[in-house]
């Protein structure tokens, strides 16, 4: 078994891990370690970012953070925490700007300006992108190449955090699964940091990667911290559905939709947004929550397209102009059988970023000493609804100041209170479970039944009886955990990666049912049909912790 | 819709021995992909078979390289054929860990 030391861990390695890596050792943390339970910097939803990333770069026209910020509150529906949302806004322009000087090629005008469109939401053209569709993938290489010069930054893939330690109440290092291996690994940590991302690879229909399973959610549960916001779920509203596309993320349609507009239409071809109070007539300019509940209003009042969606179409556009916006993205298009001048594709809402998490201060650090959080893990800047474009920047303004905070708090540190038996229960575990079990029922299927269970009562629409149905049903996946089934073979066990994945998605599923049960309102993401309407009542926020009891309760 | 069948041969093991294979019959719908099918197996009959895959669609992580009848390629993009049986085998030239998974980790980025 391994035991290893160190001053910072930093759990995942997408934008916010990898920033927040090389931020920790730039304040002077000398033993930074980077793990992934996938592959350091591939893994997680950095990589599929398609296009925007907001900043008032005022390339295009003149703009200021501030305006940034308004529109980021306004997005927010009166739920952002203001001192997060003015951090991201604040920092997101020199963030931005040091990602282009260290390599990434962000779309210029000819003048040789950074290209800004302005997608919904935003009162000016203020995102700019990697075409085509390549921001994500050329963000995740700069940040690979930067914390690769670093000797300080160690980087682990396949290694996956699976319990937080704790002693007087602080955390004080983890243990995680080996999964080459098939054995824990303890890790001392003088500092922790919550950077994997959300939890949408828990709805049936998402936009996510493999490892989105909402582990860091239960993770900080476990350790005592509290997360915030956690019944608002972003559902992207024109993900692709039909016809079948492969090689393209399915949030693809969107960087298309700023360049060239399309129309939207119902099942019957008829344009629909302006009956639920929002003009196109200007260009694509409906905020994510407000599409979402149109297209399935429409579609479950029967007036949707074949898979159950509805129809987004290019074909009123010119095909030079169609070759221009798409540019080798139509070769893929082709490929897939898809000809946008000729027809039309069908979209739908899917699970794409969580507004909720980990509650932190603007210093990123959560309600545990010890444990800090950053990018999509961390909760409150977004409020109940996110603006287009605040991901990426979220992930490395914030990834800057919790790897900056967790440093420091590191360097004060005496030598913790780690000793090895605290990881005693979380190492049997694993030793436990790697030995194989004989099971009726796998994760690998129940994990596919909370997918199912959390798009049903827990997706776009919501009511009481499907909520309380989901946590009921919530709770008895949570003592099957007991029963469930792992494959013999220590090494590289895909049961054994399950178990855990379904422990945590479980986890992070109760915080987002019983959340989105106590909210006996509707208002950005988090639409409740047996409570249609916005109560002003209901503008502020929940926060869920784990009791003494070790129950999963709003607070 | 047109469900069709998919006939899977499928490398298992750990790579010590002989070479095992074991096929499976998969349903699909025209456009499938090879790693549809592989997570089908995994939900439906076998979730013991270790593959190796993160962004499952945007073909960006380029996590899911395998042999596919003998042609490298990503199983994420790669099309099922109902017409044939297909042949799924770790990369080439990397130790096999586990059935698909091979060690494609860049040595940094491994624990020693």
């Amino acid at each position: 078994m391994t035991d290893l030391a160190v001053d910072v861990l930093i759990v995942g390695a997408g934008g916010a891990g990898m920033y927040a890596a090389l931020s920790a050792a730039s304040a002077g943390a000398e033993r930074v370690l980077l793990v992934d339970k996938s592959f350091v910097g591939r893994g997680g939803a950095t990589v599929m970012a398609q296009m925007t990333v907001a900043a008032a770069l005022g390339e295009e026209t003149p703009d200021e953070w501030s305006a940034h910020l308004d529109d980021t509150l306004a997005a927010g529906r009166g739920l952002c925490d203001g001192r997060l949302a003015a951090l991201l806004c604040r920092d997101a322009p020199v963030r931005i700007r040091e990602m282009g000087e260290w390599g990434t090629d962000w779309a210029r005008r000819d003048n040789g300006r950074i290209a800004q469109v302005t997608a919904p939401g935003h009162s000016r053209p203020r995102c700019c992108y990697v075409d085509f569709l390549n921001t994500g993938p050329a963000v995740a290489a700069t940040l690979r190449r930067q914390i690769s010069r670093v000797g300080a930054i160690r980087r682990v893939s396949n290694l996956t955090v699976i319990d937080l330690v704790t002693a007087g109440g602080e955390v004080v290092g983890a243990v995680a699964l080996d999964w080459e291996k098939g054995e824990a690994v303890t890790i001392a940590a003088k500092a922790v940091i919550i950077a994997t991302g959300g939890l949408t690879r828990i709805f049936q229909r998402n936009s996510a990667s493999a490892n989105m399973g909402g582990d860091g959610y239960s993770l900080a549960l476990g350790a005592g911290a509290e997360l915030v916001d956690m019944e608002f779920v972003q559902f992207f509203p024109i993900g692709h559905l039909a016809p079948r596309l492969v090689g393209l993320d399915p949030i693809m349609w969107d960087p298309f939709r700023y360049k060239l507009g399309g129309r939207l239409l119902d099942g019957a071809g008829r344009e629909f947004l302006a009956d639920y109070g929002s003009d196109e007539s200007a260009g694509y300019t409906t905020p994510r929550d407000l599409a979402t509940y149109a297209i399935n209003t429409e579609v479950a009042a029967g007036r949707g397209s074949p898979h159950g969606g509805v129809y987004l179409s290019f074909t009123h556009i010119p095909k030079p102009v169609l070759e221009a916006a798409f540019g080798p993205v139509i070769d893929r298009l082709a490929e897939n059988g898809i000809d946008l001048g000729r027809m039309p594709v069908e979209v739908a809402p899917i699970a794409h970023y969580h507004m909720g998490g980990i509650a932190v201060d603007d210093a990123m650090v959560s309600t545990v000493p010890g444990l800090y959080a950053a990018g999509e893990a961390a909760g409150g800047a977004n409020g109940a609804n996110r603006l287009s474009g605040n991901a990426i920047p979220e992930a490395l303004v914030f990834g800057a100041v919790a790897g900056r905070s967790a440093a420091t708090f590191a360097a004060a540190r005496k030598p913790n209170d780690w000793s090895r038996h605290l990881a005693a229960p979380a190492i049997e575990r694993v030793r436990a479970l790697a030995d194989g079990r004989v099971g009726l029922s796998s994760a690998a299927v129940a994990l596919e039944e909370l997918r199912e269970i959390m798009w049903r009562d827990a997706g776009p629409f919501r009511d009481a009886s499907g909520l309380t149905g989901a946590l009921a049903r919530i709770g008895e996946l949570q003592t099957a955990l007991a029963e469930f089934a792992v494959a013999p073979g220590r090494r590289a066990n895909p049961t054994l990666a399950d178990w855990f994945e379904l422990r945590a998605s479980l986890g992070a599923a109760e915080a987002v049912v019983r959340a989105a049960l106590a909210r006996q309102e509707s208002r950005g993401a988090h639409q409740r049909t047996d409570f249609p309407d916005t109560d002003p009542a209901w503008a502020r926020n929940q926060r869920i912790r784990m009791t003494a009891a070790g129950a999963v309760a709003v607070v | 819709m047109n469900a069709k069948t998919a006939r899977l041969r499928i490398r298992r093991g750990g790579g010590e021995g002989r070479a095992q294979y074991q096929e499976f019959s998969v349903p699909f719908e025209d456009g499938a992909s090879v790693l549809d099918a592989l997570l089908w197996i995994r939900s439906h009959l076998d979730a013991s078979l270790a593959i190796r895959y993160s962004c499952i669609n945007a073909n960006v992580c380029k996590e899911c390289t395998i042999a596919i009848d003998g042609v490298v390629n990503y199983a994420c993009t790669t099309r099922l054929a109902g017409d044939r049986v297909m042949t799924l085998e770790p990369l080439p030239g990397k130790m096999q860990l586990r059935d698909l998974v091979s060690e494609t980790r860049p040595p940094r980025e491994r624990l020693r």
